[in-house]
């Protein structure tokens, strides 16, 4: 075991970044014209670096799998982005947002890098709010901010429900004026599967072309993965379809450590699983918890009689509900940060209190919200505050215009009126905290090979905060990547331009053709999809909200197990020189497999509790999750050796200078 | 021409504006026609102005005779630029579920009174120009009513002719308002503009029907 | 529920189309379109029958990857969805199901359901963004205040998806929704006023280039806009372009 070192600059923590862009090393203009910069992924991390990179004179080739760049997952965040701004007066600064960030990753984040991903995120909403982004606005013209989990101030800058979407077009529209430019040569469509390297260093990928199945060869002085998290792991997930960790996953077997694997945020305002046939679980932003208040029944035959439709939520009085998160959190009340609500209804609903018919569904209600914004509007309008219809009416209308979009999509999926009925909803997994291993330049392990946005995993620590992946896309896109890359490639500025027709290139791309005609050629009985269900299963049941040490080692097994026997009997139809969902996907899943039991193995290391890992062996007597700071104070990053059992765990120690490393409480 | 015809916006404003102009024309062609239902002596009036005149003959018979002819062509061009935009067809189209019909076959309501227009001049235009261009008959300022009720004296014709109109107002009830969008008009009065619309692509149509059963019915 | 499904299959872009029957059983009302489509693929590949390539990726109605023309109109017959969206409660047990790709010269079809959208980007390209560089070292955003409503108008333009439901829709083939929506949401705020004219000039010539058919105001496109996206935003580009061909 070797201690890693993260290259962290000197000085007091709010001069670092500061310093550190004073003393790195710049690549001249006239230089970078002569350089090429591969970006893989464009979503807000991975498009927001190509529009820069390009913008001060790389020349950059921009992949991902999607049909256009507009399409990436960033796409479908909706609460919001942070900044702190103080807009609203009200005590929040760089250092609180810094300071909460820590916090609510249960000091397992690197206290320097978030400290710059504080202090950038002003210059994010100046700069989307210059590319034209339409954030939502007050009635005096100036921007809005809302509230989000686990933060005492309103620092969350939105637009609707969509804020994800409004900040990737914002990007993409950056990326276009560079591809109008010719300075970005996008390759849509296109799946990286390897990386290549040259005397130890990244110098370019092997790609998948998704229409014409054409395996081609691009070279590169830097290779940049924006590829986002492994959420899909878990088969259900809120992520898209295609998201999938085989950059992240190939870059790692080249040499890219992995970073705290284990470390997944399973979000708790999703909508519940209907039956088997899911395909995915869809996200209600935790916007909502700022208006909706979460409850179960008290009683367990109350929650019996509207399991099974005797009983109607709206006829349970007061009395009869529990708001188990005011009960348990009544500083942060129906705010406590995500891994905490998430688990917290995971407790209801493993005593029996749960609300849908599998029983695994808690109810988030507007009611009280509707009711309080009618008479508010009421009031101000100087109409009878007592008129129960008119309140309705003018909450419902409040309620509409706040979240209007999501309560939409909650009915077109579950067929209910969430402005009468309250909703159901189940945590889900969401985010990956984990990831490729970074130092503070951004780069892997592999000199040349960067990874930014949720593909790292530097920032969030063992929980991530609401509306602080897109600020950490973007920061890592607009303002950190772009300059720090520079110090690597300023000794490449004589380098001249990579060929791409040497051995190294000749290897990896022998390497892909085999694996995939070996899908093709494999005609096994089972689709690639019922190995990707097993294993979400596996992972979910064993490594989901609560972890031990017999499910993780039988996870372990069972996923080594399942792995041969995908390699054994997977069926994949059709040609290798053809657009082919199923052996694209065949190749992710492959991936998966071999993720999931690093993952098991990580989880089994850290015998602590902390963030959204909860090893049930490490609590309290109330069930709160207990941190071993004395022993874990650390970042495991993994090494690959051949395969997943064999990985060869590296610390980096986490030292706090600046904030106090305490218990986390919400109380 | 060139100009007009080189950009999808910059037909559609040449349509709008067209069309426009046509309506404008109607709305005239309706106010002299409906003065002869209840006197003879002011639509022969009113006509022998409308043919003699130097400027309504030579200036605005020619601008109007012009601004038919390119809303037609124009609407056939488009009309199959737009069948090419679409390239292979539909198996099954519903095209029902989110448009009107009128909306959706403006080249056939078009094109009905484009068979119309051909009749119509068939029965007023050819013989007018042949009585004043080329036979050189003397001017007879009395001579327009007569002619007129000789016209719908024949229940075919006036058939023709209220089915004509059935289909000018469906290609105006669509046409009227979007030949305002057309031109970037949408706004709070949009909502003005389409009862506007309606109230004259009825309005005229029924109208004119008017006036044909009338004389038809009086002769 | 049983359901009757006739899908276009198309082996590549140059290969001839045909519509194809299959049966499928066992369709949960709960059931999403695309979980369906996973269902009949599924029994597809246990048929060795190479399944129907349909674009997908969110599923949550965000991201606009998918693109089917079910039974006669794009994304189905329920009103501000996305395919993904749509569920099959919205069909009757015994229904036949047409399914289509979305159909215009501009947009190919690369494979059964699949087609090519880039037409869109390449409009983009022309005038899609605003021409501030990206260091951040603007003025603050809040030194310029924009009136709400204003602000929210250009939040609605800019909700599209770019799925292209409008194009698939329109019986002309014409992107005019689609572009307009982008002309709009910068029209509408001072941050994209200064390159207003050229922007509505070359995003428009691009969008004649691509091939896509004229406007005839049939408001198809609003309708089946899985966003809603308004028809005032074509009156705007209408507007935009108009004034920006006066001033040259």
């Amino acid at each position: 075991m070797t201690k890693l070192n993260a290259q962290i600059p000197k000085g007091p923590i709010a001069d670092k970044w500061t310093n550190h862009k004073n003393n790195i090393r710049l690549v001249s203009p006239a230089n970078k014209r002569l350089i090429d910069v591969i970006v893989v992924g464009t979503g807000l991390a991975g498009g927001s670096a190509a529009a820069t990179l390009a913008e001060l004179g790389y020349n950059v080739k921009a992949f991902c799998f999607q049909d256009s760049p507009r399409r990436a997952h960033s796409i479908a965040a909706q609460g919001g982005i942070n900044a702190a701004k103080n807009y609203q007066g009200d005590g929040d600064s760089v250092h609180r947002l810094f300071y909460d960030t820590v916090k609510g990753g249960d000091y397992r984040s690197r206290e320097a890098n978030v400290y710059r991903l504080a202090e950038v995120s002003a210059n994010i909403i100046d700069q989307c709010v210059a590319q034209g982004v339409p954030f939502a606005r007050d009635y005096g013209g100036l921007l809005d901010n809302r509230s989000f989990g686990g933060v005492l101030v309103s620092r969350t800058f939105y637009a609707k429900g969509q804020t994800g979407q409004q900040l990737l077009l914002g990007a993409y529209s950056a990326m276009n004026r560079q591809i109008g430019r010719g300075k970005i040569k996008m390759y849509s469509r296109h799946e990286m599967l390897d990386l290549v390297k040259v005397d130890g260093k990244a110098r370019g990928i092997i790609t998948r072309n998704l229409v014409t199945g054409e395996i081609e060869r691009h070279a590169a002085h830097a290779v940049v993965i924006a590829s986002g998290g492994y959420g899909n792991l878990f088969y259900l997930s809120t992520n898209a379809m295609g998201s999938n960790v085989t950059a992240a996953w190939k870059i790692h077997k080249q040499g890219a450590y992995f970073a705290n694997p284990c470390f997944t945020q399973i979000h708790p305002t999703c909508i519940p699983v209907s039956g088997d046939h899911q395909s995915k679980l869809t996200l209600m932003s935790e916007s909502l918890r700022n208006d909706g208040r979460i409850w179960v029944p008290k009683k367990k035959e109350d929650a019996k009689a509207i399991r099974e439709g005797r009983l109607k939520p709206t006829d349970l009085t007061e009395d009869d509900r529990d708001y188990y998160l005011e009960r348990r959190y009544p500083a942060f009340g129906n705010l406590v940060p995500r891994d905490v609500a998430s688990r917290a209804a995971k407790e209801r609903c493993d005593e029996g209190f749960g609300v849908n018919k599998t029983g695994e569904a808690v109810f988030l209600d507007f009611a009280a919200a509707i009711e309080r914004y009618g008479k508010e509007k009421a009031h101000v309008k100087g109409l009878d505050e007592n008129d129960n219809a008119l309140v309705q009416k003018l909450g419902k209308q409040v309620i509409k215009a706040k979240y209007g979009n999501l309560f939409q999509m909650y009915e077109k999926i579950v067929d209910q009126n969430p402005y009468e009925t309250p909703m159901m909803i189940y945590p889900a997994v969401h985010y990956t905290m984990g990831g490729v291993w970074v130092d503070y330049n951004l780069m892997t392990t592999v000199p040349g090979c960067f990874a930014i946005g949720e593909a790292n995993f530097s920032d969030h620590g063992a929980n991530r905060l609401g509306a602080s992946a897109l600020m950490q896309g973007l920061a890592d896109g607009y303002f950190v990547l772009p300059y720090t890359i520079g110090d690597y490639l300023a000794d490449d500025i004589r380098t001249g331009s990579i060929s791409n027709d040497t051995p190294e290139f000749e290897k990896a791309e022998t390497n892909v053709r085999a694996q995939i005609d070996a899908f093709i050629n494999n005609k096994g009985t089972k689709t690639v999809d019922y190995f990707h269900r097993k294993l979400g299963k596996i992972i979910w049941n064993k490594c989901g909200m609560s972890r031990n040490k017999k499910g993780l080692e039988e996870a372990i097994a069972q996923v080594k197990a399942l792995r041969e026997e995908f390699y054994k009997d997977v069926f994949v139809p059709g040609t290798a020189d053809s657009f082919n969902e199923p052996l694209a996907k065949a190749l992710r899943v492959a991936d998966f497999l071999e993720l999931g039991e690093l993952f098991a193995k990580d989880a089994l290391e850290r015998t602590e509790s902390c963030g959204g890992h909860f090893r049930e062996e490490s609590q309290t007597p109330e069930g709160e999750a207990l941190r071993d700071d004395k022993n874990f104070t650390f970042v495991s990053a993994w090494e690959y050796k051949g395969e997943p059992s064999k990985a060869k765990l590296h610390k980096e120690d986490l030292a706090y200078e600046n904030i106090e490393l305490k218990t986390r409480s919400y109380k | 021409m060139g100009v007009v015809l080189s950009s999808t916006i910059l037909r559609k404003f040449a349509m709008a504006s067209s069309g426009l102009f046509l309506m404008l024309f109607l709305l005239q062609h309706f106010a002299i026609n409906i003065t002869s239902v209840f006197s003879e002596t002011i639509f022969n009036q009113f006509s022998h102005f409308m043919g003699t005149n130097a400027i309504v003959q030579f200036v605005l018979q020619p601008i109007l005779i012009l601004g038919v002819i390119f809303h037609f062509v124009m609407g056939f061009i488009l009309d199959i630029q737009n069948r090419r935009a679409r390239g292979t067809r539909y198996a099954v189209y519903k095209g029902r579920a989110n448009a009107s019909w009128v909306s959706r076959n403006m080249l056939i309501s078009g094109g009905t009174v484009l068979a119309f227009l051909a009749l119509h001049f068939y029965d007023f235009w050819v013989p007018e120009m042949n009585y004043k261009y080329f036979e050189f008959l003397p001017q007879n300022p009395d001579r327009y009513y007569e002619e007129l009720v000789h016209k719908f004296e024949d229940l075919t014709r006036v058939i023709l002719y209220v089915i004509s109109f059935v289909f000018l107002a469906l290609h105006l009830s669509h046409g009227f308002s979007s030949a305002f969008q057309s031109m970037g008009f949408n706004n709070k009065y949009t909502p003005v503009v389409k009862s506007l619309g309606k109230v004259y692509s009825i309005g005229i149509p029924a109208g004119f029907a008017f006036i044909a059963i009338f004389h038809f019915l009086n002769h | 529920m049983k359901l009757t499904l006739k899908i276009w299959r198309q082996e590549n872009a140059t290969a001839k189309g045909s519509m194809q029957t299959y049966f499928l059983k066992g369709v949960s009302p709960d059931m999403s379109f695309l979980e369906m489509m996973d269902v009949l693929n599924e029994q597809l590949m246990e048929q060795r029958i190479d399944p129907v390539a349909f674009d997908h990726d969110c599923r949550e109605g965000i991201c606009g990857s998918c693109s089917m023309f079910i039974n006669g109109e794009a994304h189905g017959p329920d009103r501000l969805v996305t395919t993904c969206q749509l569920h099959m409660r919205k069909f009757k047990d015994g229904d036949t199901i047409h399914i289509e790709p979305f159909r215009a010269k501009p947009f190919p079809v690369i494979k059964d359901l699949v087609v090519d959208r880039t037409a869109f980007d390449r409009i983009q390209h022309a005038g899609g963004f605003v021409s501030v560089n990206t260091s951040g070292n603007t003025q603050d955003a809040n030194a310029t205040p924009i009136e709400k409503a204003d602000a929210d108008k250009a939040f609605d333009a800019a909700t599209c998806i770019g799925c292209g439901a409008c194009v698939a829709s329109c019986k002309n083939a014409s992107a005019m929704l689609f572009v307009s929506a982008k002309v709009s949401q910068y029209a509408l705020l001072p941050q994209g006023q200064v390159e207003a004219t050229d922007r509505v000039l070359n995003m428009v010539k691009q969008m004649d280039e691509e091939g896509f058919g004229n406007c005839t105001n049939t408001g198809a496109c609003e309708v089946e806009c899985p966003k809603g996206i308004s028809l005032e935003n074509i009156a705007r580009m209408n507007r935009e372009y108009l004034s920006a061909n006066v001033k040259g």
